[in-house]
């Protein structure tokens, strides 16, 4: 039983790597994200014109550093139905369904895929980062559970992303509002900039944003250490794990409606 | 002959949406390891059907069970029992023809041998050995399709769905799919059809089922089905049209035996006939008699334009197919 699952899952995940893998430009593309232009270019440009005082940060680009995780990791993750609502549109979709495999494969498997293509891309902006001096405070510890907060972050919204997959009936639709969700999940966000800096509309609007405080909980861990560290982290748990369930809930209802 | 269970049983099924019924109460049995064609226009419910008979939608009313198991009740072991052939070319581009089959494989669960062994033979059986590892963005149409078969055909099913197997198929391309379609039957293979096209109904199915509306509107083979509508038809045109020469000529011909029926038009008659090659002297004979001159007079059997006209009452509407509403 549960290998054939195994098996099911392993296979569609397999897919999924092997049609980046034929997509060079776009796999370039996944790997050197634009992400990495905002630390480098938006993190240098804004160097001398962020007040250090105001960041509470050595530098801006420190600063920058998690909230151009948190953007990977939301980009991902609201990109991450794409594939499968392609899927749904030429039918390959309903190939997969008429087969005898767990309904929840398909789905799985491609939480799989954005959380592992995530997390290597992840890595490669923490290593740009070290590059301009950004060194993670708490070592290789705190990375691990960057990725791991950035991956319970990325369920939330890979589900969210599915849901519309499978609701929405062109993918122009899917498209714009995708578009319509990103920007303003970024700007009212700390990413770029602390909620203190803000207008205090905007700061109350971001504070309702689970992206800050997913940054919230990352940023101690690239620049303080644990003791400040540990706090935000189990705020954020728990604000994740609301977001996931809401998420997941949407998902799987939309995921049931489309499919039977 | 002895009863067996069906391939595929439909028991009033129905599948209604809101106001509109996609399938109205259709009833019908496919019989093992024939080809069985379910024939109408676009949006009659044929894709509907399949749908439901392949565990992808749950009917609204009725049921239908493959080989006597329930699709809804027991959808797991009816997915282990059938393939699919969706109408799109439901092909991932990027990948080759032969991950098409390896990705497959393993969702029914083949060990890798017997994995192998399959894709081996299928892509034999369907000429795609050569192109079997290059990405399926560069195969022409007629291979998609082919490969489309292919993955239809990987868990060795005991029916095959296929959704209009050749829409916008080359001819050639279409002919090859026929053929591979009856080599299945050999086989012993049950295959359930939609279809769109006359004479691939005609041609490739050994029985039929026209749907319109959602409903059926008739079942049997297209030979019964044509020889049904009572015989050879035969349409003369006289001239000059009188609307008395013509009532007279339709009255003789009414004594010739092997007419079967004679209905008068303004311009002419048009007969059904048992045989023409005794019917055509005929009815020169007797007007030549009654000195209607004979301007025009075609024969031709029943085809299942016919058929389809005499049992739904419209012209069969051969627009250009688009897909089959889905929600």
């Amino acid at each position: 039983m549960n290998s054939e699952y195994f098996q099911e899952i392993g296979a569609l995940s397999m897919r999924w790597v092997r049609r980046l893998s034929r997509e060079k430009f776009s796999m370039i593309f996944t790997l050197v994200q634009p992400m990495l232009f905002w630390l480098i270019f938006f993190g240098n440009l804004f160097q001398r014109a962020a007040d250090v005082q105001v960041m509470q940060a050595p530098s801006y680009i420190s600063f920058l550093t998690a909230g151009v995780v948190v953007m990977t990791v939301l980009n991902n993750g609201l990109a991450g139905g794409v594939d499968l609502l392609f899927d749904k549109e030429n039918g390959f979709l309903e190939r997969l369904m008429s087969t005898p495999i767990r309904r929840s494969s398909v789905i799985l498997s491609r939480f799989l895929f954005v959380m592992t293509i995530t997390s290597l891309q992840v890595l490669v902006i923490l290593g740009v980062a070290a590059a301009f001096g950004v060194h993670p405070a708490t070592g290789w510890l705190g990375i691990i559970t960057i990725l791991l907060i950035g991956m319970l972050f990325g369920v939330g919204l890979t589900s969210i992303s599915m849901a519309l997959a499978f609701s929405v009936k062109s993918h122009g639709d899917f498209f714009s509002m995708l578009g319509f969700l990103s920007l303003p999940m970024i700007f009212l966000s700390s990413a770029l900039v602390p909620l203190e800096a803000m207008p205090g509309w905007m700061s109350a609007l971001a504070q309702l944003n689970p992206m800050t405080w997913v940054i919230n909980a990352i940023r101690p861990l690239l620049l303080a250490n644990w003791t400040e560290a540990i706090p935000r982290i189990g705020m954020v748990l728990l604000v994740l794990a609301a977001f996931d369930a809401v998420c997941l809930y949407g998902g799987v209802r939309a995921f049931r409606r489309a499919l039977g | 002959m002895m009863d067996r269970i069906p391939a595929l049983e439909a028991v009033h099924l129905t599948k209604a949406y809101d106001a509109v019924r996609a399938v109205d109460d259709l009833s019908f049995d496919v019989k093992e390891g024939e080809i069985f064609g379910l024939l109408g226009p676009n949006g009659a419910g044929k894709s509907t059907t399949v749908k439901i008979a392949i565990t992808l939608l749950c009917p609204s009313a009725g049921r239908a069970m493959i080989f006597g198991v329930d699709v809804v009740e027991h959808a797991d072991r009816v997915r282990q029992m059938i393939g699919y052939v969706p109408q799109e070319r439901a092909i991932d581009r990027f990948l080759t023809g032969r991950e098409h089959l390896q990705l497959l494989g393993a969702l029914y669960h083949l060990s890798r041998e017997e994995a192998e062994r399959r894709i081996r033979e299928l892509l034999k059986l369907l000429d795609l050995e050569h192109k079997a590892d290059i990405p399926a963005k560069n195969y022409s149409g007629g291979m998609k399709r082919k490969l489309d078969l292919a993955c239809g055909l990987i868990p060795n099913p005991k029916v095959l769905f296929m959704d209009e197997p050749t829409l916008g198929l080359d001819v050639q391309s279409r002919l090859r799919i026929w053929d591979y379609v009856r080599r299945l039957r050999e086989r012993g293979i049950t295959v359930v059809m939609t279809t769109n096209y006359l004479d691939e109904a005609d041609q490739l199915c050994d029985r039929l089922a026209i749907i319109d509306g959602g409903r059926l509107k008739a079942l049997g083979s297209p030979l019964e089905l044509k020889a049904g509508l009572g015989g050879d038809s035969i349409s003369v045109t006289v001239g000059p049209p009188e609307p008395s020469r013509i009532e007279a000529l339709a009255e003789a011909l009414r004594a010739v035996p092997v007419i079967r029926s004679v209905s008068p038009r303004p311009d002419g008659v048009d007969l059904r006939v048992d045989a023409p090659e005794k019917a055509v002297p005929a009815v020169l004979e007797t007007a030549t008699r009654l000195s209607c001159r004979v301007e025009f007079i075609e024969y031709h059997r029943p085809r299942l334009d016919d058929v389809f006209v005499a049992y739904t009452g419209h012209v069969f509407r051969d627009e250009f197919p688009k897909s089959e509403s889905n929600e």
